[in-house]
């Protein structure tokens, strides 16, 4: 083992800042990274003992004890629950005889939780040793863990047909499906790789890159809008011996697989936006930020890159544009919403936990290995792409004056089609309801942006999608009349939030578990007045945390208290003004125990 | 070459040399912001997130954020004093901190935020966790009961050779301090000194030594933290 | 008009708070004049016969007992005040909080080192003995609190300022150095 370990430590050049890779691979090969690894880590790339343990013990999918030969992470998202999570959670628990977060005692079969895996259209889904398996049910369950026990490899446990699209390729060969509904100018077939970079680059300097980029008016398509032109115009400007453009294709945020579908079919397209974009802030190094519940697509990937080198579209003098070196290579991630922050993902690219920066500054002055650094979402590198080959002002055509071109949302929950569908800004929630064939009259709520977004009532459903009124990274889960809003959703998404904090910030850190005790003893009939008011007064401490994660984290809670705040009053006790929630029999039914005495309560 | 700047701070008028820290800046003006993960000379890190202020309004911690041209900054504000003691509050529930047997008592930093912003009691529920005291380490004792988890330990205290000795491990609720295992004879006296003396509450103590100053003369019984700053006028 | 009516009580405590009430010295002949004690161990008055205006609170709640006296003085008095860290927030009787109840159960009386003479391993489960609580309990943990005062002791400046205030309706004074927690 110590050799295998040594290998994987050579293969990266004994370089500390690919610890992320190194890990990866320990703990793809052993199942877990012991102790003995973990020092033997350390001492080859010369850094402290704390430095990898820390680095392995901020990850989800990094672990310090066996995880079974065969480990299977369920997503636990709010959208698996609503299609039948539990069912399948009991059947695996059935079938193996453990219960979720333990391993069986043979160290076959290992289960975990996870937050959402980026199937939400597809659920319930497993991740097992990386494959995906989708539309669960307990009779599949059933047929897995008894393929499991039989020994078969994962390949041969698929029954269903491989997807749609490039799920087949033989480099993927996944269940998983595409789910396209719309296409437009990103999800187009009418595509010729290579085409700007040979059509279009040569005749342009970096400078007319950026401008046309500006005019085009194009905002990050992750959520937050910052425009594009502006941040390459930065990264462009700033000094460093080397510049990075980084893409942004950890999407952790429940609901949203838009990027995964866009992995999967416009893989091409990206790698050239990347190029372009490297084009025009002077850069050599492109990196993929993919998340691990994306690993599946590694080798199709990885083969496609190599593709782009043999046809130079990556290398050396790029287009046969004298002096533009330019490559690509994938890094990926292992289990971190928080990852998904530009500056938390240039941390975890160099190897170490995935805190967020303190800005300034920012990644575009000082970035990855202090180097200016753009980081964009998957869907704007996309989009630069179709800017470049059709002019900015032709972009412009789509979408609303201060929202351009189109988005890609992904749409799940209680629809007759949920998916992923390309629609220009400016739509509207009613819109978007009718054309993913959901009826207005069985529609209670609609999560807009993910758990950090907002849940919005139908009182709301007039509203925009766009930057100036309700800003999305692309996730819309649709919650029916059937669902219980505060259990099934505000709950389920403010412990994720627990779940994915960094920890680094004492707000984030604190406020959002105590929000969410607080909100358990409202659910459990205990609540008050106050308590409410309470939540919307702790909630505005998140405000001050670092990084969105922490800024965002209350908005299950806040959004649905602004929205829906009748779900809260009808669980308050209106005849009392306090209640402790403190319960006699519970408080002394342990030392009762100890003492052998029958509790007297009256 | 310096250049100095004029920027407010509640709408007094201060100066300071372009790019120094907020909290600095502040201070050279006999203005104090309360912080604690905060180390003078240190890079800052903004995790304990007290120092916020507002900066044209917008929330930013003042210890990570350089003082720029005009900047109008809101420091001693209702909205921003409450958020402070919160924080504050948030701390004192979140780990076991038990003044009256501690041995950092009268001169730990977070009481002393707690004396300033008068906290008469949390506002949040005690959460009584189960944690442990880490005393396997030879000239240390590390009890993860008081730990706020302000970095400071991490970011001070490093090996003659710069290697890190203290490190965070895990995330979320489940963060802690993890003391490198293996550094043997090289963690030595001063570094333990050190981590003792830096550590703004009493989390990490000295081995055998304890309740040395008594009660009267330690540093915030009869002063406030952040008197001293406030007495220094341009 | 009459005087304020005061009751107070030891929960989880050590009667330092109330030693504490002892030490504004000579002022105590002011506070005579000010109030007048109900139920209290100062003056040794056992029930509740009248309304109280202000209830003093020292000690957490680590017992079922504790809870009743607590509960008992929330329906008697009309403001209740938590004197001291204990009453706040456990203090040291809540150093057991997070220790399972068997294992402090056992220590005391069946490991420890002082339970030499308990040869028939006797774990105390008499009917009338107060029922232990998983852990200690701050007292607004349990019911509403109007006001705390913190201290170990708190300090007699602190006590006496404050029912100074509470019985004049003057603004309490609090200067640094009165608001310790130790």
């Amino acid at each position: 083992m110590a050799t295998s370990v040594q290998n994987i430590i050579e293969k990266y050049n004994k370089d500390k800042t690919r610890l992320m890779d190194i890990l990866i691979d320990v703990q793809s090969e052993r199942g877990y990274i012991p102790k003995a690894t973990i020092t033997q880590i350390a001492n080859a790339l010369d850094i402290s003992h704390v430095d990898v343990e820390q680095t392995m013990s901020f990850y989800h999918f990094f672990s310090d004890k066996p995880t079974g030969k065969f480990a299977v992470y369920l997503n636990d998202s709010a959208v698996a629950n609503m299609m039948g999570r539990q069912k399948v959670k009991e059947t695996f628990e059935n079938e193996t005889g453990i219960k979720f977060g333990e391993v069986t005692p043979d160290g076959l079969i290992g289960l975990f939780d996870t937050a959402c895996i980026g199937m939400n259209d597809q659920e319930p889904a497993a991740l097992i040793n990386g494959q995906v398996f989708t539309n669960l049910t307990p009779f599949r369950v059933k047929e897995i863990v008894r393929d499991i026990k039989a020994g078969r490899p994962l390949d041969d446990m698929f029954t269903a047909a491989y997807g749609d699209g490039e799920n087949r390729n033989e480099l993927i060969k996944s269940v998983v499906v595409n789910n396209i509904r719309k296409k437009g100018p990103i999800l187009s077939e009418d595509y010729t790789p290579g085409i700007v970079i040979w059509k279009k680059l040569p005749q342009m300097s970096p400078e007319q890159v950026i401008e046309e980029i500006k005019k085009s008016n194009i905002r990050g398509r992750g959520g937050a809008g910052f425009p594009t032109g502006l941040k390459w115009e930065f990264c462009r400007k700033a000094k460093g011996e080397k510049k990075y453009i980084f893409c942004n294709a950890d999407e952790g945020e429940p609901g949203t697989f838009k990027d995964r579908v866009i992995l999967t079919e416009r893989p091409k397209l990206l790698f050239e936006g990347m190029v372009i974009a490297g084009y025009a802030v002077g850069a050599q190094e492109g990196i993929v930020y993919v998340r691990h519940e994306y690993k599946y697509l590694q080798k199709y990937l990885e083969n496609l890159l190599q593709g782009a080198r043999d046809r130079n579209l990556l290398g050396k003098d790029i287009g046969g544009i004298k002096g533009f070196d330019f490559d690509i290579r994938i890094q990926f991630g292992a289990g971190a919403y928080v990852c998904g922050e530009e500056s938390a993902l240039i941390e975890s690219a160099e190897g170490k936990r995935g805190e967020p920066r303190d800005r300034p500054p920012f990644p575009v002055e000082k970035g990855y290995l202090d180097m200016p650094t753009v980081v964009n979402n998957v869907e704007t590198l996309c989009a630069a792409v179709k800017v470049l080959l059709n002019g900015g002002e032709w972009y412009r055509n789509f979408g609303t004056k201060d929202s351009t071109g189109t988005k890609l949302l992904s749409v799940s929950g209680d629809c007759k089609y949920p998916g992923v569908y390309e629609v220009e800004w400016g739509f509207t929630v009613n819109d978007i309801l009718e054309m993913v064939g959901a009826d207005e009259k069985q529609v209670q709520a609609v999560q807009v942006g993910g758990p950090s977004g907002s849940i919005i009532s139908s009182a709301e459903f007039k509203r925009t999608v766009c930057f100036a009124d309700l800003a999305t990274g692309g996730s819309l889960i649709i919650i029916g009349q059937q669902r219980d809003i505060l259990t099934d959703i505000v709950l389920n998404f403010t412990e994720f939030f627990i779940e994915e904090s960094c920890g680094s910030c004492s707000t984030c850190r604190n406020i959002t578990y105590l929000m969410k005790n607080k909100l358990e003893k409202i659910l459990d009939a205990r609540g008050v007045k106050k308590d409410i008011d309470d939540l919307v007064a702790w909630g505005k401490i998140l405000k001050v945390s670092r990084c969105g994660l922490g800024q965002t984290a209350g908005n299950p809670i806040l959004t649905s208290i602004k929205n829906f705040r009748h779900l809260y009053e009808e669980k308050i006790q209106k005849d009392k003004d306090f209640d402790s929630a403190f319960d006699m029999a519970s408080a002394v039914k342990e030392s009762c125990i100890a003492a052998g005495r029958i509790p007297t309560l009256n | 070459m310096s250049t100095l700047v004029k920027f407010k701070i509640d709408g007094v008028e201060c100066m300071a040399e372009t790019g120094t820290y907020i909290v600095e800046a502040a201070r050279e003006n006999g203005i104090y912001i309360p912080t604690l993960c905060n180390i003078r000379g240190v890079k800052p890190r903004g995790s304990c997130r007290i120092c916020t202020v507002l900066v044209n309004g917008r929330p930013m911690t003042s210890c990570t954020t350089p003082i720029t041209d005009g900047m109008e900054i809101e420091n001693n504000i209702p909205e921003i004093n409450d958020i402070r003691k919160a924080i504050v509050e948030v701390l004192f529930v979140e780990g076991n901190h038990f003044c009256p047997s501690c041995e950092k008592s009268g001169n730990c930093e977070l009481q002393a935020l707690g004396y300033r912003f008068k906290m008469m009691v949390p506002r949040f529920p005690y959460n009584f966790p189960v944690r442990e005291i880490d005393a396997s380490n030879p000239k240390i004792i590390k009890d993860h009961n008081r730990c706020i988890l302000c970095k400071r330990c991490i970011r001070t205290i490093k090996t003659d050779e710069g290697k890190t000795v203290f490190a965070f491990k895990k995330r979320g609720l489940h963060l802690e301090i993890n003391v490198d295992p293996e550094m043997g004879d090289k963690f030595t006296d001063d570094m333990a000194v050190n981590a003792a003396e830096i550590c703004p509450v009493g989390a990490i103590l000295l081995r055998e030594k304890g309740y040395q100053i008594p009660i009267g003369k330690r540093k915030y019984d009869h002063v406030a933290i952040g008197s001293d700053v406030e007495k220094i006028k341009i | 008009m009459s005087k304020p009516i005061v009751a107070t009580t030891s929960l989880a405590g050590c009667f330092g708070c109330h030693m504490s009430v002892l030490d504004i010295d000579e002022r105590i002949l002011d506070l005579i004049e000010l109030v007048e004690f109900h139920k209290s161990p100062i003056d040794d008055i056992k029930k509740f016969t009248k309304m109280c205006d202000i209830g003093l609170i020292e000690g957490g709640c680590c017992n079922s007992e504790n809870i009743h006296v607590l509960k008992d003085f929330r329906k008697n008095c009309k403001i209740l005040v938590s004197v001291g860290e204990c009453a706040i927030m456990g203090g040291l009787p809540a150093l057991r909080n997070g220790i399972p109840i068997q294992e402090c159960l056992d220590e005391a009386y069946l490991n420890g080192p002082s339970v030499g003479r308990n040869k028939k391993h006797i774990m105390p489960n008499d009917d009338e003995l107060p029922m232990i609580l998983d852990r200690v309990y701050p007292c607004h943990e349990i019911v509403k609190i109007d006001y705390y005062l913190p201290g170990c002791p708190p300090s007699a400046e602190l006590i006496w300022n404050a029912l100074v205030a509470l019985v004049t309706g003057d603004e309490l004074k609090l200067p640094y150095e009165v608001v310790k927690f130790d």
